[in-house]
């Protein structure tokens, strides 16, 4: 098949099941790209990762460099697209329906129910990625100092990455 | 029903809005915020569609983004076609979906060319492996912070459900559509209830 229509098929079926957004969807993205179709090898998927963070605009957009490395800038537009459009259409449908309908309590208990399932995605990004990152105990301190700061304090999230390139230049991480 | 619990959801007048933007409006509103919005965008996006452009009062902001995230897919990506739509029809929504995605989208493809030029080169290695270790510790910043309402609840069947999940994805690997396809049903129904029991 067509590289540039399994980036289309993968990533528009994945948006379906990305309940919590898009950093829900990392574990799958990883499975897929670095396990299933070999796109990626680990490395390049924790760099695509990397900047993708350090980059502006929504942090989905990981997909863009995806896409691209499979198949240049058509793959890098249809990747993205694949994975924003459809459930952006969705949206504005389940819109126009629940703003036409009375209210209902069955929003709520869903919305709820699916608290814990997103941060357990989240939580299973987390791991996954922290293993393909932090491969020596230094790489691992940091990470866990760079978790406990951003969750304790309300230092802009920019100046942690800024610390973790430093270090990494000075080659103290990897 | 406890005394501060919120009134039922009525939809709030419109005193702030004196007319609806128009989409060259929305698409540059929306490209604003998206490159403002370093490491998540819904920050920016509360800033200049309640504070900024006064389109929407916090409340309207919030249910409208509440909606977004019981959906799939990335949420304000969710929101851009929802607030469009709602001005302009499904053409405000379009503008306001291409100014999130389209100034970025160039930017990532343009670090996607160097990197694939560039990527091999040992120092910007390094540099990455140690941005990429920051941005996993933010990462686990933003689940511990969504799990405490959870451990604060004591919610011990949320906690499951959620250690469950981490297992079946995180450490066993399996495919997200099957696992989601068995979960999503199974914490439905015991939300429903646990509910019930409550209100019984």
């Amino acid at each position: 098949m067509n590289p540039v229509w399994t980036l289309a098929w993968t990533f528009g079926v994945m948006s379906l099941f990305a309940v919590g957004g898009g950093n829900a969807a990392l574990p799958e993205m990883h499975r897929v790209a670095v396990d299933v179709q070999h796109w990626l090898t680990d490395k390049q998927f924790a760099d695509a990762f990397a900047i993708s963070q350090l980059s502006p605009g929504p942090n989905v957009l990981i997909v863009t460099l995806i896409g691209y490395s499979v198949a240049g800038i058509t793959g890098a537009l249809v990747a993205t697209l694949a994975m924003c459009l459809p459930t952006a259409l969705m949206a504005y449908g389940v819109s126009r329906i629940l703003t036409k309908s009375s209210h209902s309590r069955w929003p709520a208990i869903i919305q709820s129910a699916l608290v814990p399932l997103s941060i357990g995605l989240m939580g299973a990004s987390g791991f996954i990625l922290a293993r393909a990152s932090d491969h020596t105990w230094v790489a691992a301190v940091f990470t866990i100092g760079a978790a406990a700061l951003a969750a304790g304090t309300k230092l802009n999230p920019f100046w942690i990455l800024l610390a973790g390139g430093c270090l990494g230049f000075a080659g103290l991480i990897g | 029903m406890p005394p501060d619990s919120p009134p039922a959801a009525v939809p709030a007048p419109h005193p702030l809005i004196s007319s609806p933007p128009t989409l060259a409006a929305l698409f540059v509103a929306f490209a604003k915020m998206s490159l403002a919005g370093f490491g998540g965008v819904l920050v920016w996006a509360r800033r200049g569609i309640v504070d900024q452009h006064k389109w929407m009062t916090a409340e309207e902001f919030n249910e409208t983004f509440a909606l977004c995230h019981f959906l799939p897919g990335p949420n304000i990506v969710n929101f851009t076609m929802v607030f469009g739509s709602r001005f302009r029809g499904i053409a405000g929504g379009i503008a306001a979906f291409s100014g999130l995605l389209g100034p970025p989208l160039v930017i990532m493809t343009i670090l996607g060319i160097l990197y694939q030029h560039f990527g091999e080169i040992e120092m910007l290695r390094r540099i990455l492996a140690g941005v990429s270790c920051a941005a996993v510790g933010l990462l686990i910043a933003v689940v511990f912070r969504m799990m405490k309402p959870l451990i604060n609840k004591r919610d011990v069947i949320g906690l499951m459900i959620l250690a469950a999940v981490f297992i079946a994805i995180g450490v066993l690997r399996l495919p997200l559509a099957s696992v989601l396809l068995v979960a999503i049903p199974v914490s439905i129904a015991i939300t429903y209830i646990v509910r019930q029991r409550k209100s019984a």
